[in-house]
């Protein structure tokens, strides 16, 4: 599997972000994407999610399940949770990992390998922001995507979340999946490096 | 099938517990009707006249009250990102969540006819006939006012937008709600010739409302 995107060129409100942008990334790589704030880290991820539509630029994976376009084979992790506060934890991983479909894994382990089913009949509301994003990555594991897409995933994690999450990052690479991660701390696992200039 | 159901019963599960929607619509839909009687009088002959009218537009406004929040929630948690990410079409998406508006807001609103319609001095067949526009009508409301609701999450801050945008949109539906329930307490029309109407508004709203709204939300993304 290959994740490769050639030439991409984002704009948002009649800025330019980015352009001229290439990216390539194969089966059991992580890339980190850096750079100052504003520099397009977000705006990059969300063009590869499917989620902005790139000016320029093509986006191709190859390698992966021919009938399924790119998001629909990614998980996306945002700066916001996907949480909705009147839920459960364990309702909140159950209806995503209903909804999301595909191959699934057992909603509790997911929570366990997270350090948060002592917590799951607890309303999302009461949760502190690293446990926001905890239950977070537990969507990234109860339904299997080869392709990650993190957006700052271990910014409010404490220093045992992040090895935690580092250790599962490693997991999925092994599995043969791809990470594409914007970060300014360091992830904790091996990964190339994509630079991305300064804000324009 | 799986997922459209997960998103029907997750919505309702949020409508229905403290902070969801559903309640205050129903509440807002009672004030409306029990502060009309006040307002107009002790004529009871006035008001089983104006009765049908009152309630049908008390339906509108609370069916409309909640209706702005059925995607900024989603925007705003990010939860809308990963339905449109998603494997389900976003138009099967999109219907699930007005169906599930309906069933949460709307449904309720419907259930309560009967008792208001006491306090409005309407008789047995004059709430049947309301409570069965309603039925028919009130599925036209949540979905025309879907596409205003997806609107609103392109245009941020779009609240009081949405209510111009709809409300337009729902005039036909009103006009045939209320002209069936006229006709089926005074005549001289039959009953089922604005019912039929009121129907087809509805359906055509069901096969519109979903591809509108997807096509919204997507041009939207930011």
């Amino acid at each position: 599997m290959r994740l490769s995107g050639r030439n991409l060129k984002c704009v948002r409100g009649g800025r330019e972000v980015f352009s001229g942008l290439d990216l390539a990334a194969t089966e059991g790589e992580a890339l980190a994407v850096t750079g100052p704030n504003g520099a397009g880290k977000t705006s990059l991820l969300r063009v590869l999610a499917g989620l902005l539509v790139p000016a320029d630029g093509t986006i191709a994976l190859e390698g992966g399940d021919a009938e399924l376009s790119l998001p629909e084979q990614a998980h996306y992790l945002g700066h916001r949770d996907a949480l909705k506060p009147a839920l459960s934890v364990a309702e909140n991983l159950s209806f995503w990992r209903e909804f999301l479909g595909g191959k699934t894994e057992d909603a509790g382990r997911c929570l366990a390998a997270v350090g948060l089913d002592h917590a799951a009949h607890l309303p999302a509301a009461y949760l502190s922001a690293g446990q926001r994003r905890r239950l977070s990555i537990a969507r990234l594991l109860s339904v299997r995507r080869p392709v990650w897409l993190l957006d700052e995933p271990t910014s409010a994690l404490d220093t045992a979340g992040q090895a935690l999450f580092a250790a599962l990052m490693r997991d999925h690479l092994a599995s043969g999946g791809l990470i594409v991660a914007a970060t300014h701390l360091p992830l904790g696992i091996d990964a190339r490096d994509l630079r991305m200039g300064g804000a324009a | 099938m799986s997922a459209l159901a997960a998103l029907i019963r997750r919505d309702i599960k949020i409508a229905l517990r403290v902070g969801g929607g559903a309640l205050i619509g129903v509440l807002f839909f009672l004030t409306v009707t029990v502060l009309m009687p006040f307002a107009v009088g002790p004529d009871l002959a006035l008001l089983s006249r104006l009765g049908p009218a009152i309630l049908w537009l008390g339906a509108l406004l609370a069916s409309l009250l909640t209706l702005d929040r059925l995607f900024t929630a989603d925007h705003e948690d990010g939860s809308l990102d990963l339905i449109v990410m998603s494997r389900t079409p976003l138009e099967l998406a999109c219907a699930a969540k007005a169906l599930a508006h309906w069933i949460a807001a709307g449904l309720p609103l419907i259930v309560a006819t009967p008792v208001l319609g006491l306090l409005l001095n309407l008789d047995g067949t004059a709430t049947l006939a309301v409570a069965a526009t309603l039925l028919a009508g009130t599925p036209a409301l949540t979905f025309t006012g879907m596409i205003g609701a997806a609107l609103a999450v392109t245009l941020h801050r779009g609240g009081l937008l949405l209510a111009v945008l709809v409300l337009p949109l729902s005039i036909p539906v009103l006009i045939f709600g209320v002209a069936a329930s006229q006709a089926a307490i005074s005549g001289p029309l039959p009953f089922g010739t604005p019912f039929s109407i009121l129907c087809a508004l509805s359906l055509a709203s069901l096969v519109i409302g979903p591809f509108a709204a997807a096509a919204s939300l997507r041009h939207g993304l930011d």
